[in-house]
């Protein structure tokens, strides 16, 4: 049995075939498959279901992205990330592109070397405490415990909050977010802070979500979005576009329903020409097939409704869109022009 | 004679380098140091290259930036202004003080359970058999998870102890709480304290601590020279000198003197907003990790003191009873001295496996050095790199110390033995 | 002395009196319990206390795993069933979990339309090992044995079948190679040509090679990526890898530290106790973070490959030092006996040596496995979905968001059964190989 290892490398050789080429276009092209990095488990985002397909808001995104190059859904790995390994699944190429609500901030940026092709979540750090604690705002909680989840941008916002409003609290630290929940409605902390979505996704999947408040201060920006390695401008192109595609097909009314028969020929529009290559080549200048967009939004629907389907009113998580909101109905949701 | 200016004189020639034994190993031991050397430069140069690329050189500058992050469980002053470093020193006494304390427990437990497997009672006997092989068989990060779960699920939050009609109330008059936030118990406290030192100007310790344990010792070596006096005289005379309430008092009455000129009293915890304030917090995260630490490998512990119990020949047994010697002599002066020598490497390879698995402490969140320069810090740097090796260097220091002093334990037993 | 004696006896009993029954109180049921649970007070309070114990144990947890339920599709219906069933008060398990998700807390993401493969791989494995493990198994088996390290991979991860047959025809290059040169150049350098000549062809032709005979033949079945590995076959699949390469390095690496090589001995014993003295988790962060930076810039291989690596390393390095202690256990008349006969290094470990020192070290070497599966575990913390890592992500769906100790009941359930199965044939294997040494 002992040189089953080279063979399995063999084997596994022609599975992982060297991504952390210059052009990633390419790489995934060849591949066949799209390798983007995920949660391994957060719900309304990414979670696996009974028949094993990945499911979930960022999941979405992935998906849409491998529509527009590869044409197919479903050609996707995903590869479950913790928030310890998913910057060197990124840097090392073992990903593609990552979407983990992954907050925007300047040194992950800069220092650790990542584009930012946008935001397709915008969020904010907020606290949750039970009806029961009697607790109106964040800044009555000195002494309190709080359950926060690790390797987040969390801890260091909770750590500034408390420190600029001059009172003390108790950290608990926790791996997952399934556990914080345990620990929070089992009263081991008083307090449960993370992004607000994931609050209320939390709050949502309680025996009695009544008993507990989301409290009005949010400490901080979290906008959460796709990501790809520094030194590929023409894979954080089509990324970028392809997320923005997603948004523009909002606010221009295209949707998974009616796509077929605005993408059949040219429209009155010329906005939703171009974005549905009906017109002009903005699919042939990202190195994509003219239809590049209408397969990623006809592969879950456009923004608004992925946004409805995993994580809107609609759902058990029950998101309202607020600053999600496209730019038109005073979100922040705004695509740059397709031209 | 003759035959040896023929051996000197015989040429060298290269095909000796395989074919001679005399040569053959130096060509084999050149030829591993060469590719190992190869190998080894080939890697460092792989990832020196590797990092370039990224943009992040070996670069250890950030352990002095500040770490932004808080800690719940520091034994030393820590703020989250203090640098990645200090962060990094606090995991690293808490890994030691988990360590600590499982090694403690499992010990105790251990041995209770090895020899409770050999009783003759058959339930109990059997029941510890059960308990070895559910622990011994099931992943101890499980148990670990297990642990922490029934901390969470069972005990009273402190909400429970508030008002009136309090479902939950403390125990011990009024002096330990259990919560399923941890265990709060009581604290010891100076009112006429020497106050601190600096040590080093990174971190204060206790003067009141410094003087107990000062004359804590001191009692201690004075009465292990009561005893070894008392030895002497039963050697010459044959009758031993009642010597215990001499030996308690010179321990006894000197501590009792610096406590009350201290000024000690315990501190008791309080339900004061939000939580007990006061008194020892001892986090549920430290009670689960230890707990599961300590029953996981119990179950290990309890198999080499059987073993080493059972390795003693029942010869041994009679032989002592026949020169008259009663049980309990046997057992302390026969049986123990010749188990000790089976049992305690593998015992000690055992702490050092349990101070292995402390680093599974970031699956409670229990801020060990895995979770705070293996965790956060490396999360919010990214340079995991340098955090690994640090990481590494840590442990790989601990085992060292801790083989050595095995080592050292081996050399001197065996010693004795021939 | 004693014939006056006897004489002078008033009484000698000439027949042996008929035996008595025992007394009632120390036979029966009512003997052993005496004798086995009451026979001193404490005893007695030992009992009493077990007993108590016992009986809480079983008061808290047996309700809960009886009032179950094992249809609904999700926990909130689990509730409201359980609630329906046995009351408003009551909580039970709800062990529709497992059954809507077993399959991916064995099977992981595996295209369950191949979930054969798998069960016939570990099949396989089996099969292979059983004439190892077992000595009533027919010898012929032993051609199972060595087709399976090639028959396994194949059908874990699918593709071409010439990758195997080029595999494989590496180890008949290397015996062709040694057959050859052995007779005109002498024993060592057939064994070098013996080690290089396979090499090179792994190395530069066997992929060329499967798949040149590929597009003439094409042979194949599904290939399925290792990220669809996961649940228990994950877990199986790393420690069972790691299990059996560690054995070959493990004997190595302790040769390595027994030798009178200074430097191979000082190699062997840095890598021993480097790998010794760190936590295995540390070794998983390399794995996951670091490997790639050792590893020429632009290559980039599996995460599941880089696992099974590294958790071969730790093994070697514990099983190594378990047979040094099984060489250093060996009476030194063995090894010199050995050298009277003449016999050259490899041949006196082969013969004389290493069968006993394996033997000596049997158990030993399987608590090591059964260490090195239990610790499988950990790679859920590195992001891999093995059970745990599954339990994880299972809770992330919303059905089932807050679900807890049925999933980490049903894996813990799971690795007692593996666990203990082996420690229970490691105890076979003591017994059966006890052939009087002490």
């Amino acid at each position: 049995m002992k040189k089953s290892v080279i063979l399995g490398a063999l084997t596994v050789a022609a599975c992982a075939a060297g991504a952390a080429g210059a052009a990633t276009l390419d790489d995934v092209k060849a591949r066949g498959k799209l390798n983007c990095g995920t949660n391994t488990g957060l719900v309304g985002f990414a979670a696996p279901d009974a028949n094993g397909d990945w499911q979930g808001f960022d999941v979405a995104v992935c998906r849409a992205v491998a529509a527009a190059v590869l044409g197919d859904s479903s050609a996707v790995e995903f590869v479950p990330t913790t928030g310890k390994t998913r910057f060197t699944a990124l840097a090392s190429g073992e990903i593609d592109m990552l979407v983990r609500n992954t907050t925007w901030t300047f040194s992950r940026d800069v220092d650790l070397k990542f584009t930012f092709v946008g935001v397709n979540y915008y969020d904010g750090q907020g606290f949750m405490v039970p009806k029961a604690l009697g607790v109106s705002s964040a800044k009555e909680l000195d002494g309190a415990t709080v359950c926060i989840q690790t390797g987040t941008t969390t801890e260091l916002n909770l750590a500034d909050f408390f420190r600029v409003n001059n009172i003390t609290y108790e950290p608990v630290p926790i791996e997952t977010n399934e556990q914080a929940q345990q620990q929070y409605l089992a009263g081991a902390c008083d307090v449960y802070t993370t992004d607000a979505s994931g609050l209320a996704a939390t709050r949502a999947t309680f025996e009695d979500p009544t008993a507990h408040v989301v409290l009005p201060e949010i400490i901080s920006k979290e906008p959460l979005g796709p990501l790809v390695r520094h030194g590929d401008d023409e894979w954080a192109d089509i990324v970028r576009w392809t997320l923005n595609a997603l948004i523009a097909a909002e606010e221009y009314g295209v949707t998974s329903a009616n796509i077929d028969e605005l993408a059949a020929a040219p429209t009155t529009n010329p906005e939703i020409n171009r974005l549905l290559g009906t017109e002009g080549g903005l699919g042939e200048m990202l190195g994509l097939p003219a239809d590049w967009a209408v397969k990623a939004i006809k592969a879950g629907g456009n923004y608004g409704e992925l946004f409805e389907k995993y994580i809107g009113q609609n759902t058990p998580i029950g998101l309202a869109r607020g600053l999600n909101a496209q730019w038109t109905d005073g979100g922040l949701m705004y695509a740059p022009p397709f031209r | 004679m003759t035959s040896y200016p023929d051996v000197s004189r015989e040429t060298f020639r290269l095909r000796m380098l395989i074919f001679d034994t005399r040569y053959r190993s130096l060509t084999i031991q050149v030829v591993a140091l060469i590719a190992f050397m190869l190998l080894v430069a080939w890697i460092v140069s792989n990832t020196v290259q590797n990092l370039a690329d990224l943009g992040k050189p070996i670069d250890f500058g950030f352990l002095t930036g500040a770490a932004q992050y808080d800690i719940n469980q520091t034994l030393i002053e820590y703020t989250n202004r203090d640098s990645h470093l200090r962060a990094a020193f606090v995991g690293l006494l808490n890994t030691l003080l988990v360590a600590a304390l499982g090694c403690t427990l499992a010990t105790v437990l251990g041995v209770i359970i090895g020899v409770l497997r050999l009783s003759r009672n058959w339930l109990v006997a059997r029941l510890m058999t059960v308990y070895v092989e559910l622990f011994r068989n099931v992943p101890v990060l499980l148990w670990i998870v297990f642990f922490m779960a029934i901390l969470i699920e069972t005990l009273p939050p402190p909400n429970a102890f508030r008002g009136e009609n309090a479902t939950a109330s403390m125990l011990l008059g009024d002096s330990v709480a259990l919560t399923n936030r941890g265990f709060y118990i009581p604290e010891p406290l100076f009112s006429r304290s020497l106050g601190d030192i600096s040590v080093f100007g990174a971190f204060d310790i206790s003067l009141d601590l410094i003087a107990f344990l000062a004359v804590l010792a001191a009692g201690l070596w004075a009465s292990a020279r009561i005893r070894a006096r008392a030895d002497r005289i039963q050697n010459q005379t044959g009758l031993r000198p009642t010597t215990w309430y001499l030996r308690l008092g010179v321990v006894a009455v000197p501590v009792l003197i610096v406590l009350v000129a201290l000024g000690f009293h315990l501190g008791y915890p309080e339900l004061k907003g939000f939580n007990f304030r006061g008194g020892i917090y001892m986090r549920n995260s430290l009670i689960a990790l230890w707990l599961a630490l300590s029953f996981y490998t119990a179950a290990f512990i309890a198999e080499i003191v059987r073993g080493g119990i059972l390795a003693i020949s029942k010869g041994q047994t009679e032989a002592a009873a026949a020169l008259g010697l009663r049980p309990n002599r046997i057992m302390s002066l026969v049986i123990l001295p010749q188990a000790l020598r089976v049992i305690i490497p593998p015992l000690i390879s055992q702490y050092l496996n349990l101070t292995k698995n402390s680093s599974l402490a970031i699956a409670v969140g229990y801020m060990d050095i895995t979770g705070t320069l293996g965790g956060i810090t490396m999360g919010q740097t990214g340079r995991e790199l340098e955090c690994v090796l640090l990481m590494m260097a840590f442990y790989l220091a601990i085992s060292l110390v801790i083989s050595t002093a095995m080592n050292w334990y081996d050399a001197r037993v065996r010693l004795v033995e021939r | 002395m004693s014939g006056t004696h006897a004489h002078s006896a008033a009484f000698v009993r000439d027949r042996m009196i008929p035996q008595e029954p025992p007394p009632d109180r120390s036979i029966g049921a009512l003997g052993w319990l005496r004798q086995n649970l009451f026979s001193s007070w404490l005893n007695a309070a030992l009992t009493l206390v077990s007993l108590a114990l016992i009986g809480a144990l079983l008061a808290a947890v047996l309700p809960w795993v009886v009032h179950s339920s094992w249809t609904a599709n999700s926990l909130s219906e689990c509730r409201e069933q359980i609630k329906a069933a046995y009351g408003p008060e009551e909580s039970g398990a709800c062990w529709a979990v497992i059954r809507e998700r077993w399959s991916q807390l064995i099977f992981g993401f595996y295209p369950s339309e191949i979930y054969w493969r798998p069960i016939l791989a570990f099949g396989t494995a089996l099969g292979g090992l059983a004439p190892v493990l077992f000595p009533g198994v027919p010898r012929r088996a032993l051609y199972l044995t060595a087709a399976a390290p090639f028959l396994v991979p194949w059908l874990l991860w699918g593709g071409t079948v010439w990758l195997p047959v080029a595999v494989a025809f590496g180890f008949v290059l290397g015996y062709a190679g040694f057959r050859v040169v052995a007779p005109w150049a002498g024993g060592i350098l057939g064994a070098i040509a013996a080690g290089l000549v396979p090499v090179l062809w792994w190395l530069l032709l066997a992929g060329k090679a499967a798949g040149g005979l590929q597009e003439i033949l094409p042979l194949g079945i599904e290939p399925v990526s290792s990220r669809n590995f996961g649940g228990f076959m994950l877990s199986i699949t790393i420690g069972l890898t790691a299990i059996t390469l560690s054995l070959p390095i493990g004997i190595l690496l302790a040769l390595g530290r027994q030798s009178r090589m200074f430097i191979v001995k000082v190699i062997c014993v840095g890598v021993i106790e480097f790998v010794r003295g760190v936590p295995l988790i540390t070794l998983l962060f390399v794995a996951w973070l670091l490997l790639n930076y050792f590893m020429p810039p632009n290559t980039n291989f599996d995460i599941i490959l880089r696992v099974i690596i590294m958790v071969t390393l730790f093994a070697s390095a514990y099983v190594a030092e378990v047979i040094r202690g099984g060489l250093a256990a060996l009476p030194r008349g063995q090894y010199e006996a050995a050298d009277a006969l003449g016999l050259d290094y490899w041949k006196a470990q082969r013969l004389i040596v290493m069968p006993q020192a394996l033997k000596i070290s049997i158990p030993g070497i399987v608590s090591t496995f059964i260490g090195v599966f239990k610790d499988t575990t950990l790679v859920s913390i590195i992001g891999l979905l093995d059970p745990v890592g599954f339990s994880n992500s299972i809770r992330a769906d919303v059905n089932w968001n807050g679900i807890v100790w049925e999933l980490y009941g049903f894996i813990a359930l799971m690795f007692f059964i593996f666990c203990f199965s082996m420690s229970r044939y490691s105890m076979y294997l003591e017994r059966r190989l006890r052939t009087g040494h002490r």
